[in-house]
């Protein structure tokens, strides 16, 4: 997912979660949230960010600013647990009483629906609505549709015809048992986390068949959502019908009302959270206030891992990037000691050019493109760039020249980021420009191939620690919809030899986990080598959070625990 | 001389010679031809300022560059060793004229290079769509006025719609679109990014605010004594227009030049400063300013250098319009102002 994401996995949270939690510097080892303090409850917590992420939808946003948001409002029958550091990659039952019994060889998973529990408007949470729910992913082409919920019966129709989306053989309810039987055509290691995140969330029957844009989606959490406007505020609410099921998965909230403002600039957000008229800062933190907060305000300063990349997609359908030589250069080119700068140093981030961020599940420390080693012959890490080699690639691709755009966010570090790749790619021998588009929508804008966009400046971060979220998902065939804002293969990049490796390692990552990962990470430098993206670095999550703010949690998985603040 | 005599050398001069002279002795206009001449000397300097002086490229980034100064080696971009360590700063002003005299921007690009190249593209635009206005305004205000009737009223239904628009609101919005898409005019065509649509886009939108004041005297020019008695004479419509009608109009208009280039200049400026104007990699006062926003804590100076700039050139074109004012109108000089 896009900044921000969270989530899962299940059989490979355990050894993740202690080697990122052993580098973060504020989140404590994977203990659960401490029992509800109501005396503490009460007040407004306060966030600022400088755009909206676009649709409220559960099922069709895909961006870590309003997953995180989520978590505190709608359930699936899964969910990642609320605890800190590694802790949060555990799957706990959330609307589902347990977690499922596998049978049918993995093929088939079994839930009871939990009884009891209501919507935000009253209406009691059925089998049907679970039904349902999982029809609408396919009925508004949610982006991890054709990714993450392939895999269930009768999906592969739905992504067809998603109007008519029925999913009779696939998700099999019973409301007399109040359960729900999921059918896979295959074995899914990563299909406990696909149900925890929010695309997978249950909302209720009546849900509209489309996108629902701006207006809210009952909820099931302890916020609802009471307005939005985008431009403007989104504001949130205590869920009159909440009540706790389970400590693990959705715990009691504090504040009574989250009002999330948007429209204020990075450097206006870190003046208001210094001044304690907002609680926290969403966007990235302009350069010339790190050093302040991190001196100044150093206890109010949060830093903690992400397995996440900062990358550019290259479009491999459309020149230049239609020619792997060019895509190369870029690769080459990129001086991500550079890109980690204007990110705000190295406490905040780390060059990487591998697909697989450092700590996760497959990856291999190497980097083909740092001066002196090829994809062939890969270094262990990136050094420096080799401009000489990049130039040399242009001019064999013999698309120098050529006008390339790069589309940036307009948020001040995404722009610093364009002008600079703008300045590589004039250095090498392109003719660049940047466009700087609204974040609100940048993110749908880079994927839909309507819009032609070249090379964009974007970031992912995971959805759940397996590395098939992040080369299944990005570079994976399936993943790819022309003509559509999802399609999270921004590259275009369908390589029909590379996604039958991909299927088949998913395959093995069933019976051998091990061996699944060594695979991922040969298919990470298989892929690299002919370079769909260039991935710049692995970034590191600042929260500055105001004086006043108490009861700060850190999910791997969710990030900020929202819910979890104390304004009080 | 005798007094009839020096009276008569007097009244013989031509108003314009008589302007000039009074001009000259104006000590405003002296002042601020004074500060638009160095601005754009230094302008003209820039790349020698950035090549042969400071051996820098203004539009390429340094992310990771380093100087010595005063036998130390400092990093173009200093990353924080304080506290948590986060963040990274742009060197500050050097005062050095062949090393970051001004400082870096976050790109680590000298900001003294990027101030002068700024200021020949902000006075390109400036002066471009300043002088675009006026001779489209002059164009159209001496058509409307003396034809009249249905020309009159379509070409003023015309500059209304566009009066209509919050000069401002108008100029964005056409950045925004043209800045994307590109503007194509039968055979002209301007790609993305050009600097042609910024001094097209600011040349026209402020077309009203000359055309309407310049078409009410022609209108009145057109009922006096002389252009009647040039219509009686049988005079052709572009003799009247041009020999009898502009000269008349021309002081007004030349009042307006400077301050015209002065708004257009301001325009630009606030365009690029909400990155609808000139496009990075280039540089102009407001692009920088833009730049400079993002440092206002830890480098102010990016962005007030090139505020300074603005001003003083916004100030010195207002000023000299004044002194072009007086010197034109025979009021002012019968008082002796």
């Amino acid at each position: 997912m896009r900044r921000s994401l969270i989530i899962k996995s299940l059989l490979t949270a355990g050894a993740l979660a202690l080697s990122v939690v052993a580098s973060s510097t504020s989140s404590a080892a994977g203990t659960g949230m401490v029992p509800f303090d109501s005396a503490k409850a009460g007040g407004t917590l306060k966030l600022v960010a400088q755009a909206a992420a676009g649709t409220l939808d559960p099922k069709v946003n895909y961006t870590g600013q309003f997953w995180q948001l989520y978590q505190a409002t709608y359930d699936g029958l899964l969910g990642f647990k609320y605890a800190d550091g590694a802790g949060s990659f555990e799957i706990v039952p959330d609307l589902a009483t347990a977690l499922p019994v596998q049978s049918n060889g993995g093929k088939t998973l079994t839930f009871t629906l939990r009884s009891g529990i209501k919507f935000s408007n009253g209406a009691p949470v059925t089998v049907a609505d679970v039904k349902a729910s999982f029809e609408r992913i396919f009925k508004v082409s949610s982006p991890t549709a054709g990714s993450f919920y392939n895999g269930i019966v009768g999906a592969p129709a739905c992504l067809t015809k998603p109007a008519t989306c029925k999913l009779d053989k696939g998700v099999v309810v019973n409301a007399a048992k109040n359960s729900v039987v999921i059918n896979l055509v295959a074995p899914d290691e990563a299909i406990l986390s696909k149900l925890a995140v929010p695309h997978a969330a249950i909302n209720p029957a009546s849900s509209p068949a489309k996108d629902a844009g701006t207006a809210p989606i009952p909820t099931t959490g302890p916020y609802m959502f009471k307005s939005y406007d985008p431009n403007k505020l989104l504001v949130m609410v205590r869920n009159p019908f909440f009540k706790e099921w389970s400590h693990d998965a959705q715990p009691a909230a504090y504040s009574d009302e989250i009002d999330y403002q948007f429209g204020l600039t990075p450097t206006a957000q870190v003046t208001a959270v210094e001044n304690n008229q907002a609680n926290w800062v969403y966007d990235p933190i302009p350069a010339d206030r790190l050093n302040e907060i991190g001196t100044k305000y150093a206890t109010q300063a949060h830093v903690n891992p992400l397995t996440a990349m900062w990358y550019l997609p290259m479009n491999v359908n459309i020149a230049p990037f239609n020619n792997v030589k060019a895509r190369q250069a870029v690769n080459y080119a990129l001086d991500r000691a550079a890109m980690v700068k204007i990110f705000g140093g190295s406490q905040l981030a780390a060059p990487v050019c591998s697909f697989l961020p450092p700590n996760f599940p497959g990856h291999v420390d190497y980097c083909g493109y740092t001066k002196g080693a090829t994809p062939t012959k890969p270094a262990k890490a990136w050094a420096a760039p080799d401009l000489a080699l990049a130039k040399k690639l242009v001019k064999d691709s013999g698309t120098a020249g050529q006008a390339v755009a790069v589309v940036v966010s307009d948020d001040d570090v995404n722009k610093q980021m364009g002008v600079y790749v703008q300045s590589v790619l004039n250095s090498i021998g392109y003719k660049a420009t940047v466009k700087p588009i609204s974040a609100n929508i940048q993110f749908t804008y880079i994927q839909n191939t309507k819009n032609k966009v070249q090379i964009s400046v974007s970031q992912w971060y995971q959805d759940y620690p397996a590395a098939s979220d992040f080369l299944n998902v990005l570079l994976g065939c399936a993943s790819f919809t022309p003509n559509s804002d999802a399609s999270i293969n921004m590259s275009g990049y369908c390589n029909k030899a590379f996604d039958a490796k991909m299927q088949k390692t998913l395959a093995l990552a069933v019976t051998d986990k091990t061996a699944a990962d060594k695979s991922w990470g040969q298919l990470d430098q298989e892929v690299m080598a002919d370079a769909p993206v260039a991935v710049a670095f692995t970034p590191k999550q600042l929260d500055f959070i105001s004086t006043g703010t108490k009861n700060y949690h850190f999910s791997l998985q969710f990030k900020m625990f929202v819910s979890q603040l104390q304004t009080k | 001389m005798s007094l009839n005599e020096s009276a008569s050398a007097i009244f013989s001069e031509s108003p314009g010679k008589i302007a000039l002279r009074t001009l000259a002795r104006d000590k405003r206009s002296w002042i601020s031809l004074s500060i638009l001449g160095t601005i754009i000397l230094l302008a003209l300097f820039a790349p020698l300022y950035a090549h042969i002086i400071a051996k820098t490229d203004p539009f390429a980034s340094t992310l990771n560059a380093t100087i010595t100064l005063h036998g130390k080696t400092i990093s173009v971009l200093e990353p924080s060793t304080t506290g948590l360590g986060l963040g990274v700063t742009p060197i500050g002003p050097t005062w050095n004229i062949h090393k970051y005299f001004l400082g870096a921007d976050g790109q680590g690009r000298d900001v003294m290079a990027r101030l002068l190249y700024g200021s020949r593209n902000t006075l390109f635009i400036g002066t471009s769509a300043g002088l675009i206005t006026i001779i489209l305004s002059l164009l159209i205000g001496l058509i409307a006025g003396y034809r009249r009737g249905w020309v009159d009223a379509v070409l003023s239904r015309i500059l209304d719609v566009i009066w209509a628009f919050p000069v401002y609101l108008l100029a964005i919005s056409l950045s925004v679109v043209l800045l994307t898409s590109g503007l194509k005019i039968g055979f002209l065509h301007f790609g993305p990014g050009s600097m042609a649509l910024p001094i097209t886009i600011i040349g026209v939108v402020y077309i009203p605010y000359v055309a309407r004041p310049i078409r009410g005297q022609v209108l009145a020019m057109r009922e006096r004594e002389f252009v009647r008695a040039a219509v009686g004479t049988g005079a052709k419509h572009s003799t009247i227009v041009f020999r009898e009608i502009l000269p008349n109009v021309m002081p007004a208009v030349l009042v307006f030049i400077p301050i015209m280039i002065a708004l257009s200049m301001l325009t630009e400026s606030a365009l690029s400063f909400l990155s609808i104007g000139v496009q990075p990699p280039s540089a102009s006062w407001g692009t920088i300013i833009n730049d400079g926003l993002a440092l206002l804590y830890t480098r102010p100076i990016v962005a007030l250098a090139p505020g300074l700039m603005i001003v003083l050139t916004a100030a010195a074109l207002n000023l000299y319009g004044d002194a072009v004012r007086d010197a034109l109108d025979p009021k002012t000089r019968a008082r002796g102002d």
